[in-house]
């Protein structure tokens, strides 16, 4: 079938099958390989991406399923970032960069993308929400004391930004 | 992973470094291989881009980027940043510009200096490549001081460098490494010799904090992962294996698979059969529409459960002797206070991130691969054996690793040898070899299970006079090319390390050793032998000071007199941790030291118990003696991250088979914890001026026995059998 996506904010036309996983479409069709491969069964939050803001795996969403929606994916928060640091992206990319927080990085896109998500909901989370939002996110590495760290750090950026 | 040599300790080392060499067709030893001639010479490689080439390992542009060949892979552990570090501080270049990137494979220039082979692991990169970082860099900065010298005709004793800058005083003049480059390219190569290495009190970089890391891209997605590499006409291939180890193809049917959309060729190969196609979702759909019989006579058909029980039986048997202090058999035989406990290992799978992955082209010209590649030196060898080509003529492109923990140093080249038998059956086209999740956990290299038994009895002092320790499991070494070196005796070092090297003073001391062959491939897994004997023995001390009505910490220190390291690290960690002073109700401590890799590192674990009878893992406060700390927050990092990767094994991991096949499949059966099962650890790095040594594995094997001696100040009970699942406190 094909299929028009909105991703990042630039408009793309897909043809691939409608069952094909939204993580495929990105890393092959599309070609942008911020967004990693875990376990394809929506188990490591490797292939996190936004879906008209709200945080989903992509292996395990057809094609089908986001046909007209806006995807943003880690290379769409970077450029977010980038634009504007006090905005959430760039609060989680300032933190994620200040704190070292990647070692092998691999999973670090989708946990970006639903530390990004949280925040965007919850402008204070804390242990017991940030555990709630960012458990399904595997790291291997363990990263996960500098992600918690991180994404506290974000907050602060951010309620600063806006008291200033 | 692969081991460090220069243990002192280790009487293995030389036949270690003599097989290394050998299997890497490697001629020299372990002189600094810089390309820094012994005497001076004309004239370093100018490239046409004014370009200085000063050695191996750093390149200097005009636009003022400092490049640093990095010979190491970068899976995680820091090493763009370390080795960059080195090379950094004594060309006293800016840090801002300073980039990493990867080496070819090139083991005359690139080699591991504790090997003789370029490769990574037993967390060697700092401790091999300390000083041979810094003459680099101190090589290069004496060319673009000697250019600068000859440029204002001024002695080279009157120019001061400075964070990429070098200045001469009096007449105020001033020019950048990229403004020298060029120049300095012209300069005389200096001679080893004649390089001054800094004194540490003038370190600017080794040791300080403010040093981010090198391997950069990994928080916009524009670092490359073998995962993320595009070739023209590259195919993605993904292979249907047998659900046995040992099992063959009898026979299959790819009719279906050939009717899906962009599905190119089905291919059989020794490892099974590979379905290529333009993109992934097409090769997986295709590789599960194969029909195929499997042929399971020469198939591993039983259970780990009865491999276990098997070890169980085995255990009490007198078996290989790796450590012989004394008479362990009388004095056991003497006493009738015989302290005792059985420990029980499953096999665990290293579960990166990143599913092992390889792109590989073959032509008439030769292979050439792209891979997060841990061995290059095996790798090449590896490839060139099965194609009949030599191994120069296999280029490797080494990539960010999305996580290793041993698992991309395969003595047998698995992964990528099915990526190249692919490519070999493609005319010429290049190939993406995918692994789901579910191949990778399914194929097997599984850290070994294990049984130990250890006998103790203590002495009047309650002090143990008698320690017997026998370990039962697979030889990790066994039916690798490193068997015949790196085995004596019967005894493989790697099943019996810190063991058989147990620090604790104890006048009768025997570690016996019952290799067992299984048809279930294993490996090397983050730290190794110390996975489990770590545990074993630090959960039994831990034991034994409860006999003898003992402070843990006091009764380690009492034993450990002759290992100040160990003690150094053993009361940073109880001081930091507040060892002695009063918990919160329900709340435990438990405490582990243990040495790997030439590292020492001590840990206190904080546990509470939960209403319902369940604990979690709150606090971890942690030590660690890795001599001289290149990089303080790279240190930190290794150690939290040892940290969490011991944790799952600790709490949740194993694989277990059942009629031959592997029970997990995939994260939710194979479990690893998660941010939710992530304690606080606090990381106190030991101050030092011993020769640095590794940090990546160092701080996983204290973990799980700090948690089990924790879970018996809670119970009173020593946890033996991992994982810690579902005990109740």
């Amino acid at each position: 079938m094909s299929v028009t996506l909105e991703i990042n904010g630039v408009t793309h036309r897909v043809d691939a099958s409608a069952e094909t996983p939204l993580l495929w479409v990105i890393r092959d069709h599309l070609e942008m390989t911020g967004t990693k491969f875990g376990c394809g069964i929506a188990q490591c939050g490797a292939c996190t991406v936004h879906l008209d803001g709200q945080p989903i795996r992509s292996c395990s969403t057809p094609l089908a399923a986001v046909a007209g929606r806006k995807i943003t994916t880690i290379e769409g928060l970077a450029s977010d970032a980038a634009a504007d640091h006090n905005s959430v992206a760039g609060a989680v990319k300032d933190a994620w960069d200040a704190l070292q927080v990647a070692q092998c990085g691999y999973c670090q896109s989708g946990q970006m993308m639903s530390a990004a998500a949280l925040l965007s909901q919850n402008s204070r989370p804390d242990d017991a929400a940030i555990d709630a939002a960012m458990s399904g996110n595997i790291c291997r590495c363990a990263t996960y004391p500098r992600i918690r760290t991180a994404i506290k750090t974000a907050a602060d950026q951010l309620s600063a930004g806006k008291t200033s | 992973m692969l081991h460090r040599i220069q243990s002192r300790a280790s009487n293995l080392k030389t036949s270690r470094r003599g097989f290394l060499k050998l299997a890497a067709g490697a001629s020299a030893g372990l002189s600094l291989a810089l390309h820094l001639p012994a005497q001076a010479q004309r004239s370093a490689a100018l490239s046409s881009q004014g370009e200085l080439d000063a050695n191996a390992f750093v390149r200097i542009s005009p636009d003022n980027t400092v490049t640093v060949v990095i010979k190491h892979l970068e899976m995680g552990q820091g090493t763009f940043t370390g080795l960059a570090t080195l090379v950094a501080e004594e060309l006293d270049a800016d840090w801002a510009q300073i980039r990493s990137e990867h080496a070819p494979a090139d083991s005359a220039r690139y080699k591991n200096l504790h090997w003789g082979s370029q490769g990574t692991g037993g967390s060697s990169a700092i401790a091999n490549a300390f000083t041979q970082m810094r003459i680099a860099g101190a090589g290069a900065r004496a060319m673009l001081v000697g250019a600068a010298a000859q440029q204002w005709q001024v002695p080279v004793k009157h120019l001061e460098v400075s964070k990429g800058v070098i200045r001469h005083a009096a007449s105020g003049r001033s020019a950048t490494f990229g403004e020298l480059a060029g120049a300095a390219a012209q300069q005389p190569v200096p001679a080893q010799d004649s390089l001054k290495l800094k004194d540490p009190a003038q370190f600017i970089y080794i040791g300080k904090a403010g040093v981010p890391r090198k391997d950069v891209g990994k928080t916009d997605g524009s670092a490359i992962f073998t995962q993320d590499i595009k070739r023209p006409e590259m195919q993605v291939a993904m292979v249907a294996h047998p659900p046995r180890f040992g099992a063959r193809v009898a026979s299959f049917d790819d009719s279906a698979t050939r009717t899906i959309k962009g599905v190119i060729n089905v291919v059989q190969i020794p490892t099974g059969i590979a379905v290529l196609a333009r993109d992934t979702w097409s090769a997986k759909q295709g590789r599960d529409a194969l029909k195929i019989t499997w042929d399971n006579h020469q198939a591993f058909q039983g259970s780990s459960r009865e491999i276990l029980a098997d070890y169980h039986q085995r255990v009490s048997q007198p078996g290989t002797r790796a450590r012989n202090d004394g008479d362990a058999v009388t004095a056991l035989a003497r006493t009738d206070q015989r302290i005792e406990a059985t420990f029980e290992f499953p096999y665990l799978a290293h579960a990166t991130m990143e599913p092992m992955n390889c792109v590989a082209q073959v032509s008439e010209a030769g292979c050439e691969i792209w891979n997060g590649d841990q061995v290059q030196t095996m790798d090449q060898g590896a490839i060139a054996a099965i194609l009949g080509i030599k191994p120069e003529q296999v280029t490797i492109n080494t990539v960010f690793a999305g996580g290793s923990f041993g698992r991309r140093a395969n003595p047998k080249s698995d992964y990528v040898l099915e990526a190249v038998e692919i490519a070999r059956r493609a005319e010429g086209k290049p190939v993406k070899l995918v692994w789901s999740r579910e191949d990778d956990t399914r194929a097997g290299y599984f850290r070994p299970a294990y049984v130990h038994k250890i006998s103790a009895a203590l002495g009047e002092d309650g002090l143990p006079t008698v320690w017997q320790q026998r370990i039962v499991g697979q030889s990790i070494l066994a039916g690798t090319a490193f068997e015949s070196f790196l085995v004596k005796n019967g005894i493989d070092a790697t099943s019996v390390e810190g063991a058989s090297n147990l620090a604790y003073q104890i006048p009768n001391l025997q570690v016996e050793l019952h290799t067992v062959n299984q048809p279930i491939p294993v490996q090397w897994w983050r730290s190794v032998g110390h996975t489990h004997t770590g545990f074993s023995t630090e959960v039994m001390i831990d034991k034994l000071a409860h006999a003898a009505g003992k402070d843990p910490v006091e009764y380690r220190l009492a034993l450990l007199q002759q290992h100040p390291r160990h003690r150094g690290v053993l009361q940073l960690a109880a001081e930091k941790a507040g060892w002695g002073k009063p918990l919160p109700q329900g709340r435990f401590r438990g405490v582990a030291v243990h040495e790997s890799f030439n590292t020492f590192v001590a840990q206190v674990a904080e546990v509470a118990r939960h209403n319902d009878g369940t604990f979690s893992v709150e606090k971890v406060t942690c030590a660690v003696d890795c001599g001289v700390a290149v990089n303080p927050d790279v240190i930190r990092a290794q150690m939290e991250g040892g940290i969490g990767y011991g944790l799952s094994p600790a709490l949740l991991s194993e694989v277990t088979l059942e009629d031959g096949q592997v029970v997990q499949s995939n994260f939710h059966d194979y479990q690893v914890i998660r941010i939710n099962h992530s304690p606080q650890i606090d990381v106190h790095i030991v101050p030092s001026a011993e020769a640095p040594t590794g940090v990546g594995e160092p701080g996983t094997p204290p973990i799980a026995p700090a948690i089990a001696n924790a879970l018996a100040a809670a119970t009173g009970e020593w946890q033996t059998r991992l994982p810690l699942k579902g005990i109740r406190v």
